[in-house]
């Protein structure tokens, strides 16, 4: 049992460190949920590829180097380290190419990957309907066949980027006479700007559009949309829900960056003698540290051969939580500065933590709320028997 | 990077719980908290055999050299299976004995203490650093070989104990260690007695997570088989999102247990911090198993009988052994170097300028 890097491993961190150090905004970028800080996101994406620091673990040939998962990991800490801007082609990257890299084919994946590492085109994520949130395998968003492809109707919503993005995916029913709610469904992406698609920007808790609904009006896709087979696209995706719970959604680098500037905060502005708010600091400290060594576990069990399954929702209740109490404890310590928006002016450290808090507040009510995470574990890590939701 | 326990380290775990499993702990524990220790003493004759203590003694005094990941591996089991006795404070004797840097006690004990003839207590009756843990009471004094006692830069040989002081978990007999002679002074034993309270940290926290992870499992089968409303109450959400809980707690308590082994092991200077972090996290996480425990029971583990008990008193008291929830989050946040609490620079206080 060790927790050592190799020397090719000290190399990688110390070149991504350099890279970072020479390429990183000097000044934040504005908030990527606003189309100015959307269109500077993406030219953010732009440079990183440029250099290959996009999609560093996935092959060379689609820009990426062939990472191993503790070199991204490596990567991520270094990333956040440096105070880098937030990923704005994040659904894209973890969700849908994944879901490529597994079920696609090499058309598919040739015509979609470079250009999603680029961040020429950005994706949003369309799973969630109004009827259709945690049950998603209810959802009743259609597609028909057509001559060569499909027809897409219906409403989706909850849509992550989609007020700015540039196309999106999602599951569609392609048999409304399947057996059962998850079978019949298949895994289509489309262009956002298609005809018969409505975006509606739906402003989140602090105003931005972050998300949207989308209605499709008899939306023409072609056959090569499809990933994997009709049909069969709740496995499909399920495989990718795995990815978003697993290892690579929300690394620990961010938090252990997150983290250090808790910790100069409390540093600068707490009262010593104040054991309350020493304690929350401390515990986020340790939270972090341990999402980090768990995550080196995970890492190590899958280099040795295993996988992570249920396992994942154990991550993601705990990250999603910790992100929560560590923002929380920063706004106190912040005082009447807590109060402020993250785009006024006198914001501390450029609104960085009410943005945060903003953001974490979501954590534990996507990529599977953490109600439905714990039925997970419940019910897949400790046998408990299915019960009514 | 391989951070996972190796098969070797995997079957000593394996073997040290399928031997407990077998002799029947919750006898033993009653026994020990009733003043009979004769159970108890062939238990750690027998954890002896398996090289438990020998753990924490260097190979020059008959031991196996200091193995912290194996030791908080078999402190788990020892903490799955609620063993009573001393076992963290004769580790904690060893590497304080060890560290004291001189040869006629290291010698007269060490090798007693690796083959388990020798059961020790340690108390440290004032705090050598803000952070160092201490307690006016030792634990099994009075069925302890040897009680070590220090004060500051003095440590004593007890001679003998003041009335039992019944602690929560009453497997665990508090003391006050009385009389005795001075066995050494100087700086040389404050050093070895934070080296030793960080040792007693680490197994105390190994020792909670196995605690933790009882409670889980036992309480997982009896949500699994009692029937309420004609269903198993396993099935209700309010029932499984405690247990989720708390396995989410244990999990992410028990790497921060490994890599604090894996940083004494190697004389890393974050050691302490990681020991202190570790400690919260498993003790903590173990008090939350011992609670969620208790609820699912319902009544029935509100019972002294149900041997549920004997693991639910001994989550809280863990919480105080070795370090409180306070000492520890101020410890993580502290200085590396000096062991000192961070002092602000008032200077960069808000309202300094103005």
């Amino acid at each position: 049992m060790d927790l050592d890097f190799t020397a090719a491993q000290d190399a990688f961190r110390a070149e991504a460190r350099d890279w970072l150090a020479a390429h990183v905004p000097a000044a934040p970028l504005p908030s990527l949920e606003t189309a100015e800080g959307f269109a500077a996101h993406r030219d953010w994406e732009r440079t990183l590829f440029a250099d290959r620091w996009s999609v560093v673990s996935w092959p060379e040939e689609y820009g990426g180097r062939g990472a191993s998962i503790l070199e991204w990991l490596i990567f991520e800490e270094e990333y956040y380290a440096a105070g880098a801007p937030g990923r704005v082609s994040q659904n894209g990257i973890h969700l849908l190419a994944p879901t490529l890299f597994e079920h696609g084919t090499d058309e598919q994946r040739a015509r979609i990957l470079p250009q999603m590492a680029s961040g020429e085109v950005i994706w949003a994520q369309a799973w969630s309907e109004p009827e259709s949130g945690s049950d998603l395998a209810s959802l009743r968003s259609t597609a028909v066949r057509a001559d060569g492809g499909w027809r897409l109707s219906g409403q989706k919503t909850w849509s992550s980027r989609a007020a700015f993005a540039d196309r999106a995916f999602g599951l569609f029913r392609s048999d409304p006479d399947a057996g059962r709610p998850h079978q019949g469904l298949t895994y289509v992406m489309f262009p956002l700007d298609a005809d018969g698609v409505t975006v509606r920007p739906i402003g989140r808790l602090d105003g931005k559009p972050a998300f949207a609904e989308l209605f499709l009006d008899d939306v023409f896709v072609p056959d090569e949309e499809v990933i994997g087979e009709p049909g069969q696209g709740w496995r499909v995706a399920m495989s990718t829900a795995g990815n978003e719970r697993g290892l690579t959604l929300r690394s620990p680098g961010r938090f252990m960056a997150a983290a250090d500037r808790l910790t100069a905060l409390w540093r600068a502005q707490a009262d010593a003698a104040d054991s309350a708010v020493r304690d929350r600091v401390a515990d986020a400290v340790i939270g972090v540290r341990a999402y980090q060594l768990f995550t080196y576990a995970n890492a190590s069990r899958i280099a040795a051969g295993g996988s992570i399954g249920a396992e994942s929702s154990l991550n993601k209740v705990f990250w999603s939580e910790l992100d929560i109490a560590l923002h929380e404890t920063a706004l106190d310590l912040l005082g009447p500065y807590g109060e402020l928006s993250d785009d006024a002016d006198e914001a501390p450290e450029h609104g960085s933590w009410a943005e945060g808090y903003t953001f974490s507040l979501a954590g534990p009510i996507y990529a599977g709320t953490n109600e439905i995470q714990r039925d997970i574990i419940a019910e897949r890590l400790l046998g408990l028997p299915k019960g009514r939701r | 990077m391989r951070f996972l326990l190796d098969d070797e380290q995997r079957e000593f775990a394996r073997t040290l719980d399928g031997m407990l499993t077998a002799a029947d702990t919750p006898a033993v524990v009653r026994a020990w908290a009733s003043g009979d220790t004769t159970p108890g003493r062939a238990l750690w004759a027998r954890l002896a055999e398996t090289g438990v203590f020998a753990l924490a003694v260097p190979e020059e005094h008959d031991g196996l050299g200091a193995l912290p990941v194996e030791l908080a591996v078999a402190f788990t089991e020892l903490g799955r299976h609620a063993v009573p006795g001393p076992v963290v404070e004769t580790v904690a004797a060893a590497v304080f004995l060890e560290r004291l840097g001189d040869e006629a006690p290291a010698a007269a004990w060490l090798p007693g203490i690796a083959s388990g003839k020798t059961a020790a207590s340690l108390c440290l009756l004032s705090p050598g650093s803000p952070y160092s843990p201490y307690s006016p009471y030792a634990l099994d004094a009075d069925t302890a070989d040897a009680v070590f006692v220090v004060d500051g830069d003095t440590v004593r040989l007890a001679e003998s104990t003041g009335p039992l002081q019944p602690s929560a978990d009453p497997a665990r007999r508090l003391s006050r260690p009385l009389g005795g002679t001075v066995l050494a002074k100087g700086p040389e034993v404050a050093a070895a007695a934070a080296h030793a309270a960080d040792a007693a940290a680490l197994a105390t926290a190994a020792q909670a997570l196995g605690l933790g992870r009882a409670l889980l499992a036992q309480t997982v089968e009896y949500a699994k088989q009692r029937t309420q409303f004609g269903v198993a109450i396993g099935s209700f959400q309010a029932v499984k999102h405690r247990l989720a809980d708390v396995l989410i707690a244990l999990e992410f308590a028990q790497p921060l247990i490994h890599a604090a082994a894996l940083a004494l092991a190697a004389g890393d200077s974050s050691s302490g911090r990681q020991i202190a972090a570790a400690k919260v996290s498993a003790c903590e996480a173990a008090y939350t198993a011992a609670r969620t425990a208790l609820q699912l029971h319902g009544a029935l583990g509100y019972t002294e009988e149900l041997n549920l008990s004997l693991w639910i008193r001994k989550a809280r008291a863990l919480r105080y052994a070795w370090g409180t929830p306070a000492a520890c989050r101020a410890r993580v946040l502290g200085s590396e170097s000096d062991g000192r609490p961070y002092e602000p620079d008032r200077a960069t206080q808000k309202g300094a300028d103005g």
